[in-house]
């Protein structure tokens, strides 16, 4: 069976730093990219398609901002609002965060573990077909009211089809990634020895090959009732009812995953792959994985600080562990990766300003999850959650930025511009903040979660929901003009010079 | 005159990680989750169903089950006992390969392939003869459900015997990794029925 596949195009085009675009025609590009069987175009269709829905993800949330600012009127329609908050959610988890950070994986992984192409690439090329044509299934059908709640019930039934073909799409595409760590690894290289981001990316695609598959086996039940009988799973309103949870905390964190990855990889390259405690890496970003367990489970873990000691204890240590065991992973990488910038002498790079103050997004987006499960504090069905959301997936973005400026040049073979990139960055980071904080503060006044109109608390309901949209707006902007950057600069920039020694370091350190 | 040659140190350890039978290990991570989730649910419904006293009245049941409804369980436990037959046949493919007996191995997917069809033959003939409709009510819409996901992971497993079975055909002795491959999801695959045939076609 042919396990890996080493294709002409894929070794050439692995072996070459000249950009493609450049050596053959446009229709060939086009015709290349569709039956590409190299991790590099794969993992370029996935960044690229990701990063285009990105911006209309981060629109839909500026319009959700606009629609909010004054509850008593209303812009846009109320079927269509209830639909745009679902929307939101899948987008910024299954258009935008898993993609990203998986195409990440696909494009790097076979280079950081010396295999000679991705394993089972074709399968993976096929994933990003079933992924991406379930998007346009799910966006059409939320188009035409048929998302959880959506009052037509033939486009409901498309959302199943739909996010049917997404879980499969990741589940391929994470299937190829977790194989390419485990069997292709080069001969001499144990696990332990594999370069950090291929261990998240491990970590990542194993993490989504347990959870996706609880969602699919409730997407079936639900699927069925909605067809056939509409009774036993709450029909249309019972959809989120079952499936939510795969629209939420602790789910997003798996797809946060390799935030720590990309961030530890470019920390060792700035130190020259000297890390303290490096196993210690390994153990960080195994302890985020252990969201998978809060996902599976279905269930939301609070805790409640009122009645006597031994009820406090025992809802104080599930609360502890479904919700802050991953956080200490977050803290444990993050505190290496200071350590080891403190203790070496560092090397500057643009990449880090992003990938840092996206791993710090994820925290705080982590840390804010923790905050909303407490129940005394009240924050159950308030703006908070959204909050949660965006944290996490703008973080993931930004880290995406952070990985793409890293590995670009190790990608497409030309190097991007430093100042930029840490500009962007750095409005990337004020855009996530302006997305998500104010609903934090929200929350603490009682704003209805997914609701529009109708609601009133004292304080500027206008100013936060300003600020969000706001905040929505710029990460557009700021996505547009990195995708810009990158565009120009991997068509047009300075050829990367990096020696084997510096893509070695940059690349396994 | 120093005659002594040092001789070169041995190369690197080459190491054999077999990525199908990595990927077919994931591939059933992947079904047992499903059907985990699956059954599960199932579960949590049962549990949750109320009481009602048992026809001869000695016993409280949960009303889960309607009362009309009979579980053919000689086509269900022929299917249980069908599975140990493909497990024992993918086995004996797994042993022909390590002794470069391509014919035999060729027989034994074979015959795998056919205990396959006589699954979905069994399970068809269990629609058939519990005649109810999809439509029916809850049981009968979560009875479906679970029963043809089974059906789908057996049907992709009749894919991967197919795979395997034109490659051991068509003079492919070296393919170990796959027949290996083939081998742990057959017994994956078992595994999973095994629970599945506890839970809706046993304990009901």
């Amino acid at each position: 069976m042919t396990a890996i596949d080493a294709s002409p195009s894929a070794t050439s085009s692995s072996s070459s730093s000249e950009p493609i675009a450049t050596r053959s025609t446009l229709l060939g590009t086009i015709a290349a990219y569709l039956t590409a069987s190299d991790h590099k175009r794969i993992g370029r269709l996935l960044i690229s398609v990701s990063a285009i829905f990105a911006i209309g993800t981060a629109i839909e949330g500026a319009v959700l901002g606009v629609e909010r600012i004054s509850p008593s009127s209303s812009i846009v329609d109320a079927g269509i609002i209830v639909q745009l908050f679902s929307a939101l959610r899948f987008d910024l988890i299954f258009s935008v965060a898993a993609p990203l950070m998986l195409g990440l994986a696909v494009a790097v992984v076979p280079m950081q573990v010396g295999a000679r192409a991705l394993a089972f690439a074709r399968a993976a090329m096929f994933g990003f077909y079933l992924w991406l044509f379930g998007v346009v299934l799910v966006g059409s059908s939320y188009l035409n009211n048929g998302g959880p709640g959506g009052g037509d019930a033939e486009m409901v039934d498309l959302f199943f089809a739909g996010l049917g073909l997404v879980i499969s799409g990741l589940l391929l595409i994470s299937a190829s990634v977790a194989t390419t760590v485990l069997a292709s690894r080069r001969a001499g290289m144990t696990l332990i020895e594999t370069p950090i981001f291929s261990w998240s990316a491990l970590v990542a695609s194993v993490s989504m090959l347990l959870t996706l598959p609880v969602l699919a086996g409730a997407l079936i039940y639900v699927a069925v009732d909605h067809a056939y009988e509409r009774a036993t799973f709450g029909a249309t309103e019972g959809v989120n009812a079952w499936i939510g949870w795969a629209l939420t905390s602790p789910q997003i964190f798996i797809v946060a995953i390799p935030t720590l990855g990309v961030l530890a990889q470019i920390v060792a390259t700035m130190t020259r792959g000297k890390q303290p405690l490096r196993v210690g890496l390994f153990v960080g970003v195994g302890l985020m994985s252990t969201a998978v367990i809060g996902a599976v489970t279905q269930s939301s873990h609070t805790v409640n600080f009122s009645g006597s000691a031994s009820d406090i204890l025992k809802s104080l240590i599930p609360y502890l562990f479904f919700n802050d065991l991953s956080i200490l992973g977050v803290l444990v990488v993050l505190g290496l990766c200071l350590l080891a910038l403190k203790s070496e002498k560092a090397k500057l790079n643009a990449a880090f300003v992003p990938a840092f103050l996206g791993v710090g997004m994820v925290f705080t987006g982590m840390v804010g999850n923790a905050v909303n499960k407490i129940v005394n504090l009240k924050l159950a069905n308030t703006v908070f959650e959204e909050g949660v959301l965006v944290y996490v997936c703008y973080g993931v973005v930004l880290s995406g930025i952070g990985a793409v400026a890293h590995f670009g040049p190790r990608i497409w073979g030309r190097e991007i511009a430093s100042a930029p990139v840490i500009g962007l960055g750095l409005l990337g980071f004020l855009a996530t903040v302006l997305a998500s904080l104010p609903y934090f503060i929200a929350g603490f006044a009682d704003q209805p979660a997914s609701v529009a109109n109708g609601f009133d608390y004292s304080g500027p309901i206008w100013l936060w929901n300003s600020l969000v949209a706001v905040g929505h707006a710029l990460m557009a902007l700021v996505i547009l003009l990195f995708f810009a950057l990158a565009a120009k600069s991997f068509r047009s920039g300075t050829i990367s010079t990096a020696t084997s020694a510096e893509l070695f370091e940059s690349v396994n350190g | 005159m120093n005659t002594s040659a040092t001789a070169l140190g041995a190369g690197p350890t080459v190491v054999m990680r077999r990525p199908a039978l990595v990927l077919a290990g994931l591939l059933s991570a992947i079904s047992a989750m499903l059907m985990g989730s699956m059954l599960a649910i199932w579960l949590d419904f049962r549990s949750s169903a109320p009481l009602r006293e048992s026809p001869d009245g000695s016993k409280m049941l949960r009303d889960w089950l309607p009362e009309n409804i009979k579980i053919p369980e000689v086509a269900t436990n022929t299917m249980m006992m069908t599975f140990v037959i493909t497990c024992v046949m993918a086995q004996w493919a797994v042993y022909s390969l390590r002794r470069n007996d391509s014919k035999h191995a060729s027989l034994a997917l074979g015959v795998v392939f056919l205990t396959e069809i006589a699954l979905v033959n069994a399970q068809l003939a269990v629609y058939s003869q519990m005649g109810i409709g999809v439509r029916d009510g809850g049981y009968m819409t979560m009875f479906y459900a679970i029963t043809a996901t089974m059906l789908l992971i057996i049907i992709v497993c009749m894919g991967f015997t197919l795979l395997a079975l034109f490659r051991s055909m068509a003079g492919r002795a070296g393919d170990r990794d796959l027949i290996s491959a083939h081998a742990l999801y057959c017994y994956s695959v078992s595994a999973i029925f095994a629970a599945m045939w506890l839970v809706v076609y046993v304990q009901k």
